[in-house]
């Protein structure tokens, strides 16, 4: 299959349809708005659905009601339309409803810079709505990880009943490269109930973590609320009933860690310096890490594809085995070098930050290994 | 020449100096190189001088910005000084004839065409982006005609595919003439 050159933004619309989404609600805004733009351009010719709605807020209201009715449904945006949908991402967390958001993340904080990359959303997508809610957050470097990770993001959405955001900078957004968009993606849909409606409870999950959710209009009748709830659906003060749902909704993401957690390890094992990246940053520390190896110097990377669940355990036992320097590049005041710091002591950890809407160069990189090594 | 090329096209915002860079660089992905293409987005994208940069190599590519431009074009004299410094010595430049160039470094290979009389012509002065695009490759031999004239193909409007490779053929031609004049060791 020879290759396509599109944009990240074109990749992630030509993955979200062959993971079968169909249906589309948003409120288009840089850099995000090429996604809206091609889905209200190709959803209908698939029978699907796009809606141009009044603001983020009932974008994402819709997309949930869509996945409700069992249609796989998603949005974009960037970080003002983020953090106006985090209200419902902890409803869609708290219901189980499987959905994508895509953040296309741009400067922040409040409007900020709307055509430059950052990397300040990194806690936000984790953090941002209220309560111990779970979540999954999938970050592509690349046009074709764009494709990828969008097919990958609906079918953990499905599998795991929760919604996953797609987080990747301005410049993955923007840029062209060649693209090999297979048909053979294994697709994953969540699963039917067993049992027949009159025997029905939505939230009783058995042996297992995850509640089979039948689609409104299938037959099956329950009720669903952002409330603590029971097995019904229906709102409950029982104190066991509470703990039990909190607990479980945490397990789900906790005990399937090693299925969720993806990334990309190059040169690590005799590493005396490791980049851990994603997301633009990542592309230079690429290259550096190359560099580096063709001049014979021990240095390794770490691509992150998964940031949450984050991938503590993976930075604990290569720093235990390594005793490595970190190099951590982003686009941010060090959101993830704070987060890195769990696992990896404070003083292996060279952070190189930025702000003001560039990228961080390789240049700025080789600097920063010369001052580790 | 090398393999790998860093090519920045600028001109001022509608000239079409974007596609031009798109169109190149799927010519480059279809004959087997490993492209990147990015281009300046927002206000500076607007009016002013933009510009669409096209990594093209052998090799893998990682950083998707242009770190030492080799390959220019400037189709106005705004783009040509405000993105002119980011020629590497030693690099090409393709502009047209009425454009300044004397402020560069003179280890660069300065090609002046006249791209805009040649695409007045043809009566469709909007084509002065692809018709570029034949001198640019007539000059640097990147990539195959046949790939250049499926990536004009597959990405102008319909109506104006006629137009524009009639444009392309145009600057192949200009392009012929400006290579044969550089290998006499004449003023290019």
């Amino acid at each position: 299959m020879s290759k396509r050159l599109i944009q990240g933004n074109e990749a992630c619309v030509e993955g979200a349809l062959a993971a079968g989404a169909r249906f589309f609600a948003g409120y288009p805004i840089t850099p995000s708005t090429e996604i809206a733009e091609l889905m209200a351009e190709k959803l209908p010719a698939l029978g699907g659905v796009f809606m141009q709605m009044e603001d983020e807020i009932a974008s994402i209201a819709a997309i949930i009601g869509a996945s409700i009715a069992g249609t796989k449904a998603m949005t974009a945006t960037s970080g003002p339309g983020f953090s106006l949908m985090q209200e419902n991402l902890g409803f869609a967390a708290m219901t189980e409803v499987p959905i994508v958001v895509v953040n296309v993340t741009r400067g922040g904080p409040s409007t900020g810079t709307p055509t430059k990359p950052s990397q300040g959303d990194f806690m936000q997508a984790r953090w941002g709505c209220h309560g111990d809610h779970p979540i999954i957050v999938l970050a592509p470097s690349s046009v074709q990880e764009v494709y990828n990770l969008t097919i990958t993001a609906f079918n953990m959405s499905e599998k795991y009943m929760v919604p996953v955001v797609l987080l990747y900078d301005e410049v993955v957004g923007h840029l062209r490269e060649g693209v090999e968009l297979k048909g053979t993606a294994e697709i994953i849909n969540r699963d039917f109930p067993l049992v027949p409606p009159e025997n029905y409870r939505p939230y009783a999950t058995g042996d297992g973590l995850i509640p089979k959710l039948a689609p409104f209009g299938s037959g099956y009748r329950y009720h669903m609320s952002g409330l603590s709830h029971d097995e019904t659906g229906f709102p409950t003060g029982n104190p066991a009933t509470i703990e039990n749902l909190v607990v479980r909704l945490q397990d789900k993401i906790e005990k399937n860690r090693q299925d969720i957690i993806k990334y990309k390890a190059i040169d690590v094992e005799d590493a005396e310096v490791i980049f851990l990246a994603y997301g633009s940053p990542l592309r230079s520390a690429l290259q550096v890490q190359k560099q580096a190896r063709a001049r014979g110097e021990k240095v390794g990377l770490i691509q992150l594809l998964t940031l949450w669940p984050f991938p503590h355990e993976l930075l604990t036992e290569t720093f235990a085995r390594n005793n490595a320097d970190f190099i951590i590049p982003e686009l941010s005041l060090g959101q993830l070098a704070d987060e890195a710091s769990k696992s990896v002591p404070r003083d292996k950890i060279t952070r190189v930050n930025r702000n003001d809407g560039a990228l961080i160069t390789p240049a700025q990189l080789e600097q920063a290994l010369k001052g580790v090594r | 020449m090398n393999n790998n090329w860093e090519l920045i096209i600028s001109g001022s915002g509608g000239q079409g100096a974007i596609l031009a860079g798109i169109i190149f660089a799927e010519a480059a992905l279809a004959d087997g190189y490993n492209v990147i293409q990015t281009q300046s987005y927002g206000p500076e994208a607007r009016g002013g001088a933009s510009r669409s940069e096209v990594l093209i190599s052998k090799e893998e590519l990682a950083y998707p910005k242009v770190q030492q431009c080799n390959l220019m074009v400037a189709l106005t004299q705004e783009s040509l000084d405000k993105y002119g410094p980011l020629l590497a010595d030693g690099g090409t430049l393709i502009i047209d004839e009425d454009i300044d160039a004397s402020a560069l470094n003179t280890s660069i290979k300065v090609y002046k065409a006249p791209i805009f009389t040649a695409a007045a012509k043809l009566l469709r002065p909007m084509v002065a982006n692809v018709l570029v695009l034949g001198i640019l490759n007539t000059v640097s031999g990147i990539v195959s005609m046949e790939s250049l004239v499926n990536a004009v193909r597959a990405r102008v409007p319909a109506a104006t595919t006629d137009i524009n490779l009639a444009a392309l053929e145009e600057g192949s031609k200009i392009g012929k003439e400006l290579s044969a004049k550089a290998f006499k060791g004449g003023n290019i």
